[in-house]
């Protein structure tokens, strides 16, 4: 009388990466670097806009990054990637060629869906700019589904700008407004100077249809958020995303919890009506 | 299905009936503590063991465990892996079916993790009910995982000259009707269980001054409460309440290559949120510094936002954090105190 085995679960491993192959890779500031990644197959990531991969580099472990580029760019994805530590720092080694592993999309993203017919305010702050990227891209190509699009981005200084062509790109551009800001200018700085909510002075919005999306470093949110409802935009309409430690994605190690909540799984992407009953969200 | 009895002097037949063709897992005395480990005879189990120092929930989800194998080099691979074997964990009380039963909710949440389930789903859980509590520091009562509903394959209850035993699946069973020689349980046994529990219900004890129905309300009025940063004062964050806790399932993720430079292993293991890094992220920000925010945290994924999320307490009131705490922080005195009334 031997225990019978009972059902076992049908699904996969939570830990499988796919592996993808590096298509391009450059610096872009002297610590985030640029990487294109195909995934095996040619298959399409199929993310959502504001979602996350879990990249893995062998022997050093995984880390949290967001995806940078649309949806709407199917052949490949994108990353900008800090070097901050173990994982971070062996992915600034890879050159266009290297394979590193993979697992997501993961998170929420942003419903744009919801967005659509409604006139969307960008604020981005630092390295918030990749997250934020693929909104943007996204909303730039379904350009006629959406309303007035302005992009707030705000850096350290001009050094850590990230995404040059795509700035002037935007900046360019008849069909969106661009302000750009950075705290410490240079002596070639031409633009404004100071924190990223100076930027708003700039600005006029329709509170009554309009998004904020808001990502950027932690001290950020607060100074942002308080802007954006000094417009008159409603809470839901108020757009992070936020960052926690995470290890696995998915809702198990417990590392992104705020409350009863996992970042990684009901966010990265909440509302400042969601955040504002989460104790520590920002 | 019909609860069943084994007399007394069968049960070691049974036992042996299990061992001669499982792994059979049970309470086992080491040194002055008892400890779950794997045994080959009867006589190896500590019956009347009060209370284990980790609870079995290493046998599904090991404080160390290699979730992935790969292989460096110019074309790296990995491949997942997910390892189980059938087992039988025998004595197993309430608190820490209770405890089981969360954890195979957390589990099993989408995206299901096969890593536990597989390991949970071969395995047999043959409960031991407790006459009383284990010692001081229970407040299973409480928590009321004091009495097993469900969560088991079969529940042992030691009437005197026999056990009772409370049939929960089809696999418990089969194990009975393979292994024991086990009658039906006639009106007589269910009435002499109904005495018992009388008895049970007396030398169990309420601790907390109120029902903890309400223990969710009082700690989500609690977060600015001074008692957090009291019990920091003595807190040493060594994780210990973690590791010992048999509802905590935080994990950590590290890899480790071998000498050869060229296989390497991914391991998940038991992490704990009471360490000052658990929720630092990159730039140095660390959501919970203050070790009050840490304790908060834990105390609130215990009281109230594991119920929450999952339906079931995140904490059955085992006591092991509070035996395990080196400064004696109490979990019963900290819900005591956010409530506005000194322990009892
Ligand atoms: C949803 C999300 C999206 C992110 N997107 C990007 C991005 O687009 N580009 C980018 O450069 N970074 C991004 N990050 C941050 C990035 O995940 C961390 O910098 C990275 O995990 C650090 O790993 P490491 O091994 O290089 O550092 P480590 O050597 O592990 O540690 C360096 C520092 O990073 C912190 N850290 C360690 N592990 C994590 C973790 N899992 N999550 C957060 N911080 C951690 C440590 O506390 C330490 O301060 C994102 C994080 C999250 C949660
Ligand atoms: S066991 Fe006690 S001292 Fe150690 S982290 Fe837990 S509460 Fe703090
Ligand atoms: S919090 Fe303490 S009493 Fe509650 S289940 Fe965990 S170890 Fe047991
Ligand atoms: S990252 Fe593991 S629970 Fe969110």
């Amino acid at each position: 009388m031997t225990v019978k085995e009972k059902n076992t679960p049908q699904a996969g491993s939570i830990f499988q990466p796919t592996i993808g192959k590096i298509v391009a890779a450059k610096m872009l500031t002297a610590k985030e670097k640029y990487f294109r990644v195909v995934l095996e197959g040619g298959k399409p990531l199929g993310q959502k806009p504001g979602q996350f991969v879990e990249i893995s580099v062998f022997g050093a472990g995984e880390a949290p990054i967001s995806i940078c580029s649309s949806p709407t760019q199917e052949d490949s994805f994108e990353m900008c990637v800090r070097n901050v530590g173990s994982v971070t720092n062996l992915m600034h080694q890879m050159e266009a060629g290297a394979t590193l592993g993979m697992r997501g999309p993961y998170g929420n993203g942003f419903d744009m869906e919801a967005m659509k017919g409604h006139d969307v305010l960008f604020v981005a702050g630092g390295l918030g700019l990749a997250p934020a990227r693929g909104v943007i891209k996204y909303v730039l190509d379904k350009r006629r589904d959406y309303g007035d699009v302005t992009i707030l981005y705000g850096a350290r200084n001009p050094s850590e700008l990230l995404f040059k062509e795509d700035l002037s790109e935007w900046e360019a551009r008849p069909d969106c407004a661009f302000h750009i800001t950075v705290d410490r200018p240079d002596d070639a700085w031409k633009g404004n100077k100071g924190v990223i909510t100076t930027l708003f002075r700039h600005v006029k919005v329709d509170p009554s249809k309009t998004y904020a999306v808001i990502i950027g470093p932690p001290v950020m949110y607060k100074y942002a958020i308080l802007e954006a409802l000094s417009m008159g935009i409603p809470e839901s309409r108020i757009l992070c995303s936020l960052e926690r430690r995470m290890k696995c994605g998915v809702g198990k190690c417990g590392h992104c919890q705020i409350g009863n909540v996992y970042v990684c799984k009901e966010g990265p992407v909440f509302s400042y009506a969601q955040i504002k009953r989460l104790r520590e969200g920002i | 299905m019909l609860p069943k009895i084994i007399k007394k002097d069968d049960l070691r037949a049974f036992v042996e009936a299990l061992l001669a063709e499982n792994v059979v897992v049970a309470p086992t005395k080491k040194g002055i503590k008892y400890a779950f480990a794997e045994v080959d005879s009867f006589d190896e189990v500590a019956l009347d063991y009060n209370i284990t120092m980790l609870s079995p929930r290493k046998y599904f989800y090991p404080q160390n465990e290699t979730v992935l194998k790969f292989k460096l080099g110019e074309k790296p691979s990995a491949e997942a892996v997910v390892e189980s074997a059938p087992k039988i964990i025998f004595g197993m009380h309430p608190c820490d079916v209770a405890a089981t039963w969360l954890l195979d909710v957390v589990f099993a949440e989408d995206p299901a993790d096969p890593n536990y389930l597989s390991k949970r789903k071969k395995a047999v859980i043959i409960g031991m009910n407790c006459a009383k509590p284990c010692d001081e520091f229970s407040f299973c009562k409480d928590m009321k995982s004091y009495n097993a509903t469900a969560g088991f394959d079969l529940m042992l209850t030691d009437l005197g000259d026999k056990y009772f035993v409370e049939v929960g699946t089809e696999a418990g069973e089969a194990l009975l009707v393979a292994g024991a020689q086990a009658s039906e349980a006639s009106a007589d046994d269910l009435k002499a269980l109904q005495e018992w529990q009388n008895g049970k219900e007396k030398s169990f004890v309420n601790r907390i001054p109120y029902d903890t129905k309400f223990l969710p309300e009082i700690l989500g009025a609690s977060d600015d409460s001074l008692v957090w940063e009291a019990i920091a004062r003595k807190c040493l964050s060594c994780g210990s309440c973690n590791t010992t806790c048999p509802t905590c399932y935080c994990f950590t993720v590290r890899d480790e290559v071998a000498s050869n430079l060229v296989d390497g292993e991914r391991k998940r293991i038991w992490d704990s949120c009471q360490l000052d890094e658990f929720a630092e992220v990159a730039g140095g920000e660390n959501f919970r510094k203050a070790r009050s925010a840490r304790l908060r945290h834990r105390f609130n994924r215990k009281g109230k936002w594991l119920l929450e999320r999952y339906g079931k307490s995140g904490c059955v009131g085992c006591g092991r954090c509070d035996r395990n705490c080196l400064v004696k922080i109490s979990s019963v005195e900290v819900y005591t105190q956010l409530a506005g009334e000194r322990a009892k």
